[in-house]
């Protein structure tokens, strides 16, 4: 259902800025700030909003990695920590806590994050996590510690083992029972979800983060290439690779969704047939999943005093339901896995594939974002020339990862939720306008065009044009108003808490210093931009005095 | 022969008591078996009588529990009934049920095993199972991973900073020296705008096909 705006979106944004982003970078042979520097004096602030945004997205996104280890550190075990209860301290039976919910959201809630009730009781930092995350940023420092030379070895490695590990995945998906439901589930188009605006948005989103436009990362790689290099090209295929892989990857993820559905189904099925078995002393047998229904009518007619009893525990089950359970967040995305595995054979194996494909998926983007920190840095002849870049690369992991223990206190998951859904989205979103407008209309698309030219031989043909020029600045600016309305009419902003009590998710407020941050962190981006024309602005007129 | 004495035990004045010494069983045959389950009948229930009169006698030397002390009632196709532990030798009264619960307990792995069953399949209702908790090793198994990777990872970090070091004091050395042969004019270096070619080590020479080709980023979740 999701394929439709999906593609859209692609083709009406993704591709165009990506051409875009490598041009500039390549014409430019500059990171971020420079290159928008040079286009127009007054959009130095495009870079620094770009290198911001990819501060905060460095800080927080190795966290998924520190989780990712953790997982797989614990996949050697026989059984897997996940699929079972621990038991209580009497060993009557399981903890309170994972009876309420499931074994693996209980691993997840309790014994990885440790989390606490809301966000303001934060806790103390997770020492095995706080472990991981060090792991973590280790690895992207062995990645990125020679420059952009080893970051190129590595990305071979980081970018074809998940291919790898989706194949397999694929042919272990589809051959698990109940994957049809799932893919059936992926491929029906839900055209009441077409008209809620926020489907396109989290299809836009999704492609801006996918293709990794507005992050300076783009520009920053492309600023190494040659610059007779045929970026038209590149940019079709990387855009259509991209969408393969990203559809590939979710037929896989919905087969096996689809088998975890069924599965939970089939249980819910089964206890429900066992309940009525005890309460009515039945024959085994007599009660199947296909005359459950008829039975239940027969024994309410017969018994209605017992049945009546017994309503309350009978849940109905539905495999829809159990489909329709949002895969929302990083967290729902272990959780949802993690059963998943533990239900296959060799369970041990698959997870360890998983999560290194995880790992492997995680460490590239941490990568890419790292590059467009590190090649402002290094190219800004202030800091370049006194320290070799190993220090820069040094005190930035060691920085992010100071920072990076906020998010392995007990309310961590809470603050990684703020700035997994605020740091980047919106900040993003004006970032790529003021991109394109910047070089459609201030830089001058002629002037664009004959920077194309030059470099590729090539002029761009009416389709980029048109896109650049109207159709994606359109675009953003409806899903920009889309996104502010929607805040605007809801109203305060909200946060899922896990309650231990009752094992499931609450809705809580926001506290204010928690506002507080969410504000800060959309300023600290896009005030950047009108922040540098202003200063860019009162220079000039101090030069001209 | 059952509902009787059951009947004749509720209308006794002992009731309280009785119900407390009465055990709910339920047996889950087809699950536990499958195709091998057999049917339940009059010899199976013999020998679950003779199964819970060998628990009471092997958990009390003193006890003289015969088969037919032990009574069966409302046997249901589910295949669940009652049963009390009636005492003999003093008039058929039953045996108190914390001690036919503490029989049970001493002996359960001989009961289920004498019907094939487990603790799931063969439940006494009142009577709650010790759970045997999972072996768990002395240092936990995370930690062993966590230290092989962090060491391998640790070393290559290591390796090359200190390659990287060792080349910058190479190509110092190299340009040192260049500089001294120049002074004395022997080597013509290609100069261009008073930077020697070798030095130069401009972005542009270097093609990056691997991000030109594939660039797959991990899409937010």
């Amino acid at each position: 259902g999701f394929l439709i705006p999906y593609f859209i979106m692609l083709i009406a944004e993704g591709m165009p800025l990506l051409y875009l982003e490598l041009a500039v970078g390549q014409r430019m042979r500059r990171g971020s700030i420079g290159a928008w520097k040079i286009i127009s004096p007054y959009l130095c602030g495009v870079g620094v909003a770009s290198v911001i945004v990819s501060f905060f997205l460095s800080m927080y996104y190795n966290v998924i990695n520190a989780w990712a280890f953790w997982y797989l550190f614990h996949s050697f075990q026989d059984p897997l920590p996940w699929a079972t209860c621990p038991l209580n301290s009497n060993r009557t039976g399981y903890e309170d806590e994972c009876e309420k919910t499931s074994s693996t959201q209980y691993f997840w809630y309790r014994q990885t994050l440790n989390i606490s009730p809301s966000l303001e009781a934060s806790g103390n930092v997770q020492w095995e996590q706080a472990l991981c995350l060090t792991l973590a940023w280790l690895v992207v420092y062995l990645c990125i510690l020679r420059g952009t030379e080893s970051t190129g070895k590595v990305v071979y490695v980081t970018a074809s083992l998940p291919y790898c590990v989706l194949i397999i995945y694929l042919i272990r998906g589809l051959t698990l029972h109940g994957a049809v439901n799932g893919l059936v589930y992926m491929f029906t188009p839900k055209l009441e979800q077409l008209s809620n605006p926020k489907t396109w948005i989290s299809a836009a989103t999704q492609i801006f983060f996918s293709l990794g436009l507005g992050f300076g990362s783009l520009i920053a790689f492309a600023s190494y290439n040659e610059p007779t290099n045929n970026c038209e090209r590149h940019a079709i295929i990387v855009s259509l690779i991209n969408s393969t892989t990203s559809i590939f990857a979710s037929i896989v993820t919905f087969s096996i969704y689809g088998f975890k559905a069924t599965f939970n189904y089939e249980s819910c099925i089964n206890k429900v047939i066992l309940l009525l078995l005890n309460a009515f002393d039945l024959e085994e047998g007599s009660l199947t999943a296909d005359n459950l229904n008829e039975m239940k009518d027969y024994l309410m007619a017969t018994h209605p005093q017992e049945y009546a009893q017994l309503s309350p525990q009978l849940k109905n089950c539905s495999l829809e339901a159990e489909l329709d359970t949002a895969v929302q967040g990083t967290g729902l995305a272990f959780i949802v896995y993690s059963e998943a595995i533990k239900n296959m054979e060799v369970p041990q194996l698959y997870s360890v594939l998983y999560f290194v494909m995880l790992l492997m998926l995680g460490i590239g983007s941490m990568l890419g974002n790292t590059a467009a920190i590190l090649t402002p840095l290094t190219d800004s002849r202030v800091i370049a020339t006194r320290f070799p870049k190993e220090v820069i690369s040094g005190v930035v992991c060691f920085i992010n990862c100071v920072i990076g223990l906020i998010f392995t206190m007990e309310a961590g998951n809470y603050w990684f939720d703020i700035f997994n859904d605020y740091a980047a989205t919106l900040s993003l979103l004006l970032i790529v306008l003021v991109e394109t407008i910047a070089v459609c209309y201030i830089y001058g698309i002629r002037r664009f065009e004959k920077d194309l030219y030059t470099m590729i031989g090539r002029k761009p043909n009416w389709y980029w044009k048109i896109m650049w020029a109207f159709a994606s600045p359109l675009l953003i600016i409806s899903l920009f108003i889309f996104y502010l309305t929607d805040y605007i009419l809801t109203g305060t902003l909200q946060y899922q808490a896990w309650d231990a009590t009752q094992g499931q998710l609450v809705t809580k407020d926001y506290p204010s210093y928690a506002l507080a941050v969410i504000g800060l962190l959309v300023a600290a981006s896009t005030m950047c931009i009108p922040l540098g024309a202003l200063v860019t602005f009162i220079r000039k007129r101090l030069k001209r005095e | 022969m059952c509902f009787i004495n059951l009947i004749s035990l509720r209308k006794s004045s002992f009731f309280q008591q009785n119900a407390q010494n009465a055990f709910k069983v339920r047996l889950s045959i087809k699950t536990a078996l499958g195709d091998n389950a057999y049917a339940w009948d009059a010899n199976e229930e013999y020998l679950f009588k003779a199964m819970v009169a060998f628990a009471m006698r092997r958990y009390s030397s003193k006890s003289t529990t015969q088969i037919s002390d032990v009574l069966l009632c409302n046997v249901t196709d589910r295949v669940s009934f009652w049963f009390v532990v009636t005492d003999s030798s003093q008039n058929m009264t039953t045996v108190p049920g914390s001690v036919v619960e503490a029989a049970i307990r001493m002996n359960r792995n001989r009961i289920n095993s004498a019907f094939l069953l487990s603790d799931k399949t063969l439940q006494f209702l009142k009577i709650t199972s010790t759970l045997s908790p999972p072996v768990e090793p002395s240092t936990p198994v995370w930690l062993i991973v966590f230290g092989v990777v962090l060491c391998l990872i640790v070393a290559g970090i290591v390796f090359l900073v200190v390659a990287g070091i060792q080349q910058r004091k190479k190509k110092n050395k190299e340009s040192t020296e260049r500089e001294n042969l120049e002074e004395k004019g022997e080597v013509t270096v290609t100069v261009e705008n008073g930077i020697p070619c070798e030095a130069l080590d401009l972005k542009a020479g270097h093609i990056n096909g691997v991000f030109a080709a594939d660039d797959e980023r991990f899409t937010s979740l």
